[in-house]
């Protein structure tokens, strides 16, 4: 493929060109690298020392200068999970309709449009949503059920899409030899089609939860408070959750230099937590798509 | 999966009222409150083994909002309820009853770096609606000033609007910062910058300005001779009763909150 | 028959889900336009758009929020400035010039960027930006349109990259190949042909890493700023929507006039971003 130029200084000016913008390109990818190293090193660096078996297990103290952050890792993993019990069975049964009936008819392609736009809605315009319809209107006041509920909504266009990629991948003669086999088409579904597709699902599952895990915006004013040491028993109250733990040690607080070390410490461990989601999210596609060359 | 959606669902209907009922004390309001209340929760909590407490700062008018809305029990403000406030509590069948917890004082404040020591009220006036531009103008470096000031919806911001500002605005170039812990941040950070704070707040990474001649501290605050200061309260609906009056109780107690509150850096009342 | 009924009902049950997206949507716009709407008994929709005196708890308050438009929309076009060019250069890097290890390492580290949370990026801008921009580039204060732009751009170059490989790896290999052959050199190939080739899909990049930008809060709440200006440097201080909203809200009295307020400006917000949608669904349509 290489074009290794001729002898006329034209070409070897075109072939110097050819080089210098392909080192810019790798310019390019490099920063984006070295951005993430960056960022992950100064959090690592500075947030280790942080980690002890207290910080994780113990809850805040002496006005946040001390003690751990176990409530706010507790509120977080409700949270995310919670919005995932909610949107999962949510998105799995849209893209199952979207995917298994109905085609490419008009209805699919309003609700395609919808689940677009709504995943090009704004953090800060659902944590609005969630305050006005959830808090208020339904009555459930700042909790875990609110904030659930609007990380539901949140995250559900991720879970579909995904899901919906999942289902495209299973091979069509594995539904036809269902059908032939006399199942209809909801056995064939349900018995066929899901635990198919289930692996590809669990990827969106993965990567709704982390979004779910590392939103504040939406949050802010639908479920979490600035310190709640008790464990969480109910649905209905409120919780303390890490991104907005990160958020308030950062911004207020009496004594912010103090707090300096569980910043970093919150930071790296939100980190930790979202990346390490996304990374087994990613791990577990790279498997699918190998064993599915490899077939 | 309909099964487990509905199953999901029916446990949320089921199990809510019955923890609904928990009781919790759920405090909200001022972030120049907050630390008082935090360290105060903590002591409490850890008398009443019992008792649990979830404190929230959004502001002032957060917590007084959330009290009339019946999201909070106990709302925290550094200033006192507003007119209008009170009407639409009262409209919600709410009646905010006011406690005096502690004395505060704002303090301008600026580098520590920074020369200056002296300032006048009118001078703080000139620099936050944008008449006086330049640190030379008060006897400091040639520089511009950069000015922080807390977010027009704080509590503290309107005490300030209202001892400081009297009718004049705050230039609209002021940096509006949500709470006192990120003014401490930015000022730290900037030597051309001045802000103020709540006085819990001051440490050394900040220098404090002494305002017509007067040092801020806790007998110029209680004694009235600091221009900047102001009582910070707590409302509950009504008069406090059962776990709430234990609560405020051990709130005003010489020996327990208000120990605290000195610790904290606020100024314990007269009792 | 009672199979084809349960058949029948299953799908009705399904169609009935997967409108709830839609749903929501609906939901969304409603909420919004009805707390939103009422602010323009006490404002002038000129005034409210064009006036830039953001006093939310005066007395009385006024509400002008070009300021806090022209924040959001500054903030924005710093991002893209440094994301589009950074997105599209590395996605075309992945597809037209790395070797396959090399793709196979940095499509997950693109990947992993879009899952920085935000707040972690707008700490990171407080901690370690801010007050190098306040030492070495003598700004007035490290919190400031540029920190805010360059942080954002981090957040949406991974949107941008990502859908803008997508788009190159589609171009027909033959397409290539016919350029080689007639002398092209590979750089030649790609600027001249690949990129144009793959135009509408880059086209949609952009709009939606613009949308993501503009929407952000964490990251514009926590490095911006927050001043109600027109910013008239890149070193000012600016308070886009997201900030000013996730600031206030907290504060305003329920359905009281800086509540309406507060969601007339997400309105606003929402529609910006929706247009930002629209517009890349139709540049990705016209592809096909």
């Amino acid at each position: 493929m290489e074009i290794s130029g001729g002898f006329s200084g034209k070409s070897r000016f075109r072939a110097l060109k050819q080089a210098g913008m392909f080192s810019v390109l790798r310019l390019a990818a490099l920063i984006n690298i070295l951005a993430l190293l960056i960022v992950c090193g100064f959090l690592l660096y500075n947030g280790l020392p942080a980690i002890t078996w207290e910080f994780l297990t113990d809850s805040p103290r002496n006005s946040m200068t001390a003690g751990g952050i176990w409530p706010c890792i507790v509120g977080t993993v409700y949270l995310a999970l919670g919005a995932l019990a909610v949107a999962f069975p949510l998105g799995v049964a849209s893209a199952v309709y979207l995917n298994e009936y109905a085609g490419g008819s008009r209805l699919s392609r309003y609700v395609r449009l919808g689940v677009n736009n709504l995943a090009g809605v704004p953090s800060i315009v659902f944590g609005l949503f969630g305050m006005s319809f959830f808090v208020i209107t339904c009555n459930l006041g700042i909790s875990l059920l609110a904030g659930i509920l609007t990380l539901a909504v949140l995250s559900l266009p991720v879970i579909i899409s995904t899901a919906e990629e999942a289902l495209r991948q299973v091979p069509v003669n594995l539904r036809e030899a269902s059908f032939a086999l006399g199942a209809t088409q909801s056995q064939t579904i349900v018995g066929v089609v899901l635990p198919a597709a289930f692996p590809g699902m669990l990827t969106g599952a993965i990567l709704g939860l982390a979004r779910a895990a590392g939103e504040t915006a939406v949050i802010m004013f639908t479920a979490v408070v600035f310190f709640s040491p008790q464990p969480v028993d109910s649905l209905l109250r409120p919780v303390m959750a890490l991104p907005y733990h990160m958020y308030v040690l950062a911004t207020s607080g009496t004594d912010i230099d103090k707090t300096m070390p569980l910043q970093y410490g919150t930071a790296l461990v939100l980190l930790v937590l979202v990346m390490g989601m996304n990374l087994g999210a990613i791990i577990l596609r790279d498997r699918l798509q190998r064993k599915r060359g490899g077939i | 999966m309909f099964k487990a959606i509905a199953a999901f669902l029916l446990g949320i209907m089921v199990t809510a009222p019955a923890y609904a009922a928990s009781q919790e004390i759920m405090i909200n309001g001022s972030t120049t409150v907050l630390p008082v209340m935090q360290k105060v929760g903590e002591a409490f909590m850890n008398a009443n083994p019992g008792s649990s407490l979830a404190i929230s700062g959004g502001g002032s008018g957060n917590g007084i909002k959330a009290l009339s809305e019946g999201l909070c029990q106990v709302a925290m403000s550094s200033r006192d309820i507003k007119d209008s406030e009170r009407a639409e509590a009262e409209a919600r069948g709410v009646n905010p009853y006011r406690i005096a917890i502690a004395m505060d004082a704002l303090v301008p404040v600026v580098h520590p770096d920074n020369p200056v020591k002296e300032i006048s009220v009118e001078q703080l006036r000139d620099i936050y609606s944008g008449k006086i531009t330049n640190w030379q103008e008060l006897g400091g470096e040639d520089a511009k000033i950069v000015v922080i000031s807390r977010d027009s919806s704080s509590g503290t911001f309107e005490t300030w609007e209202e001892i400081i500002m009297k009718k004049t605005k705050v230039s609209p170039t002021a940096l509006m910062q949500a709470s006192n812990g990120a003014v401490v941040q930015a000022v730290s950070k900037n030597k051309k910058a001045i802000g103020y704070i709540g006085f819990g707040y001051l440490n050394n990474s900040l220098k404090q300005i002494n305002v017509n001649g007067i040092v801020a501290g806790a007998e110029t605050a209680l004694d009235g001779t600091w221009p900047i200061a102001r009582e910070l309260y707590l409302f509950t609906n009504g008069e406090p009763q059962g776990e709430l009056k234990k609560l405020v109780d051990f709130v005003l107690d010489p020996k327990k909150g208000q120990k605290y509150v000195l610790d904290i850096g606020y100024i314990p009342l007269k009792d | 028959m009672p199979i084809a009924n349960k058949e029948r009902l299953i799908h009705l049950g399904l169609a009935v889900i997967a409108f709830s997206s839609l749903l929501f949507l609906g939901l969304i716009t409603f909420f919004l336009f009805m707390e939103g709407l009422p602010v323009f008994q006490y404002v002038s929709i000129k005034e409210f758009f064009t006036g830039s005196n953001w006093y939310p708890t005066s007395n009385p308050p006024e509400f002008q929020i070009f300021p806090l438009i022209v924040g959001s929309v500054a903030v924005t076009l710093v991002a893209s400035v440094i994301a589009i060019p950074l997105g599209v250069l590395t996605a075309a890097w992945m597809t037209e010039v790395a070797p396959a290890a090399l793709r196979r390492i940095l499509k997950p580290v693109i990947e992993l960027l879009a899952a920085l949370p935000s707040v972690v990026v707008g700490f990171f801008g407080m901690i370690v930006v801010a007050p190098v921009l306040q030492d070495v580039f003598d700004a007035d204060i490290g919190l400031n349109l540029f920190n805010a732009g360059l942080m954002l751009a981090f957040m949406s170059v991974p949107t941008i990259c990502s859908i803008s490989e997508d788009a190159l790896f589609g171009v027909p290999k033959s397409l290539r190949e016919a350029s080689l052959a007639l002398g092209a050199t590979r750089w030649e190939t790609t600027a001249k042909v690949v990129i144009p080739a793959a135009f509408s899909g880059i086209g949609t990049a952009c709009m939606l890493g613009m949308s993501r930008s503009i929407g952000e809060t964490m990251v514009v709440l926590m490095v911006a700023g927050g001043a109600g200006i027109i910013p008239e440097w890149i070193f000012d201080p600016v308070r886009p929507m997201p900030a000013a909203i996730a600031a206030e809200i907290a504060e305003a009295s329920f359905r009281g006039e800086h509540y309406h307020a507060l969601f007339a400006v997400g309105m606003v917000l929402f529609l910006f971003t929706l247009a930002f949608n629209c517009v890349a669904q139709a540049v990705s349509m016209k592809k096909a």
